[in-house]
């Protein structure tokens, strides 16, 4: 089957054969790959892109079932300059492998749309669904809450 | 394969097919379609059908997410969604895919079960509500007939004016609940105690429950009492999240905790 | 030097437009996939491909005749098939491997595989394994006078659970086809020379028809210094002409790679009444799984740290590196030290219990000192131990208050609300830890980098893998610090084009390549000063005082370069009571973990560790507190919720649901205090600073929780029921 939808603004198509995850149609068809398959089973996050407004795991959504959609993957994030949670998480160095750094990204920019001033409490909870194994988290919270503190 | 979008409740009736497979968030049907276990080439997918997302009153709709649920459930339902896998899966998960998967571990269930919820199911035929006992058989096993599809869970119009709800894993987040329990306590002190994952399915305490209603200020004694009731209540096994000697232990604790902050 | 510049990957890792393994492609390429046992121990009767093969679109199946050359591989010792062909020894051993036109295909052809097996019992006792005389590895470590004793004695027995170095990003690679015979790999690796040796070694090819590539990792953590795909690959992609991709899953990637060795450790500690130790008796049984992987090397390390970082005059230490039908185990960051130290530090504090003693003032009276002998192998110790400092900083870093507040966040179990305020005890607890840098036992260390000056500015040109340590960083850093330019860059260059960085292991990289880089940067910096008789090279050109010689422009035409092979100092194997200059380098690092404890429900959450590292020199401060804080965490992981449960040889938690990460909300607070001391042989003075945080991270949780609870806490990680369960 056929399966239109928005990516990043931009109209695409995919040929989907099976129940394909809308992830490994992004990376695999759609030649964009920055979003990670670390899990299969969204306990991770690294695969995480914004969904018709919500923040979900890209490879627990069937790409049949993004017909008509929109898609932000972290590609799209800050499009073609850097986004204030980007250039956060750069300045505090709070990418080691980078394998979780795009979902971290999505997840960050998601929240921060939504809720310019975060506190702590409210950034940790938000990417309780993000998984780093390098950075142990200290260098992330310290990214967001700096970001969080700009033009307050 | 075929990925079928109906906005109706009755164009998704009409669409399946013994062959077919519901989707809704996705959210456990993907993991096994990930892990190679399942290949539906036939699917119905239900996320635009907003009758499934509508929620009036009492009546939650099957396509409610739980992260709504968070935001405006009552106390003991928002409070088991705030613990429900990630922000992500909240975002994707809903509440009839937690009823239709019946997990022993779902999240939601101990508080449809603590507040006699319904479950109200459409099939080409028509309609039908059952009770939550009615609907949950076994692990992972419900009332469901092939073709039938989870509509809305509907809540009773009194809610017990106390409820809390407790969730026991190895970790703080994103974690399959060891334990899960719900108290309620209403005015007339009649108490009910519901737990998940010490049993086939939720389960409801029906002993503890009766020697607690009965009382209307409990003493230390009597939260012992209850406690040790729970335990003996509950029917865990041993697997590798937990013990059963570990999980009759947790249950006890967590559900005299719950009921002592119902009552403060 | 000492600036905490950004890495140079940082934006395209934000960006998504890094490109790992994961994500490469070739044209024309197949995908590969791997058929695994299914049972631990097995006789093979039979393999019948041919239903694989009659799936449409697969182009092969390979089994272990189709293996060419060595039939086996192994980082020490080559002693695991590349595929099973007789006899399966664990769960999950690789028995065939096909190559399709697409993912799904690949896997539904590889279930496809009709493999017939005569279920054997599995050996997965590593104690009966021992009497069976099945092991690896047998260690013995005799120093001093074994006949002394001391008056007061504390004996324990203590146990580590199998950790997994779960790295997010799983074992990928593509092998391309030169289309002479050779191919060319790009895979998830810590040391791409070794593969290639394994690669050649297995399929009969000469030397320079293999080239292994640097490519994007995700993690390693020990998890891939082992051969994993990789011969797999070559394999598929020679035997079909074509590239082959493989990408294993988080399950499989769960069997594919080797773990940290379980442990079980017998102690004995005798000391006199004021507690200086006397005696120290140890026996270390690892279980190394069913195949060799580094049991032999990490065993060893176990032994020699089997005392930690105290003087003792009298030791014995009898180590055993079992053979199992478990899960293979090798290098995971610590490498058998993080074992021992849970257990040297718990008996310690049994010790300071026994005496009466503050434990502090315990280790005080028998830590290490610069020029000190290492208490198991009697090497003196050239290098700056700050365990005074460590020691100091940790007892005067302030302690948190106990929070008023009822936020769930900061209480055990989190938003599962199952805690009250009133439910919560807190504790404190101390460890620290030694651990060696550098390769050791008179293994030959080294790593070759060129430093090329070029209009683009200096290339360091490197084989070293960068795992996400921040090693472009830092040789960056080294190379422009020792040029005198503002521009440099590293270039990861493949096997053919340069002799080996060695391992991204054992904390050695900023040493030995950066060591290498250094060397490399300054020699041409001092031949271009010579050459053109200048005293001064900028990013203008050489001077001559205030006159420019010859400008940066007129420079870079003449192909300015200089290839330096860096080693570490000599050290030396075991004699047969385990003496000897055995080690490389050492560094020191202590913790202070806070624990609020749920005492009913066995719930901890680990709210604060304080820790002081002692660095040699932090050459980026940022990286080294990213090493810190991501060391601490696997620490904390390993305290109080990573395991691979192993049941019959079965793992029964490979995946995410089941083997717990700490999420963000797990995080403790974490102070750290970098000790700056000269005296080391790395670059300005660095020490290697990746396993330090993981040695003794785990040990003082476990010591907060036995502080917070009266529990004996014998084993790690802690289950809720080791708490709340009498």
């Amino acid at each position: 089957m056929i399966v239109s939808f928005v990516v990043n603004g931009q109209d695409v198509t995919a040929r989907v054969m099976a129940p394909t995850s809308l992830l490994d149609v992004l990376r695999d068809e759609l030649g964009l790959p920055g979003s990670k398959s670390a899990c299969e089973q969204g306990e991770c996050g690294s695969c995480s892109v914004i969904l018709d407004g919500a923040l979900v795991c890209s490879c627990l959504v069937m790409a049949g079932d993004a017909e008509g959609s929109s898609v932000i993957t972290v590609e799209g994030v800050g499009e073609s300059g850097v986004h204030p949670v980007q250039k956060a998480m750069h300045r505090a160095g709070a990418v080691q492998c980078g394998f979780c750094t795009p979902g971290i990204v999505v997840a960050a920019a998601d929240l921060f749309e939504n809720n310019p001033h975060p506190s702590t409490a409210e950034i940790k909870e938000a990417l309780a669904g993000n998984i780093c194994r390098c950075t142990g988290y200290g260098a992330i919270v310290r990214a967001f809450e700096s970001l969080a503190a700009e033009s307050r | 394969m075929k990925v079928i979008h109906p906005t109706t409740i009755d164009e998704a009736l009409a669409a399946s097919s013994p062959d077919s497979q519901y989707l809704a968030g996705g959210t456990d049907l993907m993991v096994e379609v990930n892990f190679g276990h399942r290949r539906p080439d036939d699917v119905v997918a239900l996320r635009r059908i907003d009758e499934l997302r509508t929620w009036e009153g009492r009546r939650i709709g099957a396509g409610v997410t739980w992260r709504e649920i968070e935001r405006r459930g009552p106390t003991g339902l928002a409070e088991a969604a705030r613990t429900v896998g990630s922000p992500q899966i909240r975002n994707a998960g809903t509440i009839g895919g937690n009823v239709a998967t019946a997990s022993p571990a779902g999240d939601g269930l101990p508080f449809l079960a603590a507040v006699d919820a319904r479950i109200e199911l459409r099939s080409r035929g028509g309609s039908r509500i059952l009770g939550w006992s009615e609907f949950f058989l076994g692990v992972k096993k419900t009332a469901l007939d092939p073709g039938e599809l989870v509509a809305a869970v509907h809540l009773p119009e009194d809610l017990p004016a106390r409820q809390a709800f407790g969730k026991v894993g190895a970790r703080n987040a994103m974690v399959i609940a060891t334990v899960c329990c719900v108290v309620t306590r209403d005015d007339d002190g009649s108490t009910r105690v519901a737990l998940g994952s010490v049993a086939p399915t939720t389960i409801r305490a029906r002993q503890a429950e009766e020697m607690m209603s009965s009382i209307a200020d409990p003493s230390e004694v009597d939260l012992d009492e209850f406690a040790r009731l729970v335990s003996s209540e509950v029917r865990p096994i041993t697997d590798h999240r937990s013990t059963a000697e570990y999980r009759r232990h947790a249950a006890g604790v967590l559900a005299r905790r719950l009921l002592e902050r119902c009552i403060r | 030097m000492g600036a905490s510049t950004l890495r140079p990957d940082g934006i395209a890792k934000l960006k998504g437009l890094f490109e790992y393994a994961q994500d490469l492609q070739a044209e024309n390429m197949l995908w590969g996939a791997t058929v695994r046992s299914p049972h631990p121990r097995a006789r093979i009767v039979s393999i019948d491909v041919a239903p694989a093969l009659a799936v449409g679109g697969v182009h092969a199946v390979l089994t272990a005749d189709d293996v060419p050359g060595r039939a086996t591989f192994g980082l020490e010792h080559p002693d695991q098939p590349v595929l099973a062909g007789t006899e399966v020894n664990y769960w999950g051993e690789p028995v065939a491997i096909v190559a399709a036109e697409d993912e799904d295909t690949a896997r539904r052809a590889a279930s496809a595989v009709v493999v017939e097996y005569e279920v054997r019992e599995p050996v997965i006792d590593p104690e009966q394994a021992d009497r069976n005389d099945e092991v690896f590895r047998r260690m013995r470590i005799n120093r001093g006078d074994q006949s002394v004793s001391g008056e007061v004695v504390v004996e324990g027995y203590y146990e580590v659970g199998m950790q997994d170095q779960a790295p997010l990003g799983t074992e990928a690679g593509l092998a391309i086809p030169d289309g002479h015979g050779g191919v060319d790999l790009y895979a998830t690796s810590q040391f791409v020379h070794v593969d290639q040796e394994q690669v050649v070694a297995s399929l009969g090819l000469r030397p320079e028809q293999v080239r292994s590539h640097p490519a994007g990792v995700g993690g390693a953590f020990g998890a891939r210094e082992d051969v994993n795909l990789h011969i797999h690959l070559c394999l598929l992609a020679l035997h079909t002409g074509q590239p082959v991709k493989m990408v294993y899953h988080r399950s499989e990637s769960f069997t594919g790679h080797v773990h940290r060795h379980p442990a079980r450790m017998w102690y004995r500690h005798e000391a006199d009444r004021e507690g200086r130790l006397v005696r120290v008796e140890a026996k270390v049984l690892l279980d190394g799984g069913a195949y060799a992987s580094t049991t032999a090397a990490v065993l060893a390390n176990a032994c020699y740290f089997a005392v930690g970082p105290y003087n003792c005059a009298s030791v014995s230490v009898v180590g055993i590196g079992s053979r199992t039908n478990n899960p293979p185990c090798g290098a995971m960051r610590g490498f058998g030290a993080v074992q021992v130290c849970f257990a040297h530090e718990s008996q310690m504090d049994k010790l300071a219990r026994a005496l009466d003693m503050d434990p502090i003032e315990l280790r005080r009276r028998n830590v290490l000192t610069e020029g000190s002998p290492l208490a198991t192998t009697g090497q003196p110790i050239q290098t700056p131990m700050p365990i005074h400092e460590i020691l100091d900083s940790l007892v005067s870093m302030p302690l948190p208050d106990v929070s008023e507040a009822t936020d769930l966040l900061s209480l055990p179990g989190g938003t599962g609300l199952t805690t009250d305020r009133e439910h919560v005890v807190r504790g404190v607890g101390y460890a620290i830890g030694i651990k060696n840098l550098g390769f050791s036992e008179g293994f030959d260390d080294y790593a070759q980098a060129r430093v090329r000056l070029t209009d683009e500015g200096a290339i360091v040109e490197t084989a070293a893998i960068e795992v996400g340590q921040g090693l472009v960083t830092v040789l960056a850093q080294i190379a422009r610090t020792a040029l005198g330019v503002s521009r440099a860059e590293v270039r990861h260059v493949d096997t053919s084009q340069i002799d080996s960085a060695g391992s991204t292991s054992a904390s050695r990289q900023t040493q030995i390549s950066g060591g290498a880089t250094l060397q490399a940067a300054t020699r041409l910096r001092e031949r271009i000063l010579h050459d053109y008789d200048a005293d001064e090279l900028d990013d203008d050109g050489v001077w001559r005082g205030e006159t420019l010689v010859a400008s940066m422009g007129a420079l870079v035409t003449r192909d300015w370069q200089e290839t330096v092979t860096f080693r570490h100092p000599r050290t030396e194997g075991p004699d047969e009571n385990g003496q000897g200059t055995i080690h490389a380098d050492f560094a020191l690092a202590g913790h202070r973990a806070v624990v609020d404890v749920d005492p009913e429900l066995g719930l901890v959450r680990v709210v604060r560790i304080d820790t002081a590292q002692d660095v040699g020199k932090a050459l980026n401060p940022q990286s080294v507190r990213g090493q810190i804080e991501g060391g601490i965490m696997q620490g904390v992981g390993l305290a109080v919720m990573e395991e691979l449960i192993v049941n019959d040889g079965i793992i029964r938690n490979p995946n995410f649901t089941d083997y717990l990460l700490p999420t963000i909300l797990d995080a403790p607070d974490v102070e750290a205090l970098l000790i700056e001391q000269d005296g080391s042989w790395g670059p300005f003075g660095a020490k290697g600073v990746g396993e330090p945080p993981t040695i003794s991270s785990t040990a003082a949780v476990a010591a907060a929780i036995r502080n917070a609870t009266g529990r004996s806490i014998d084993r790690v990680p802690v289950r809720p029921q080791d708490i709340a369960i009498a």
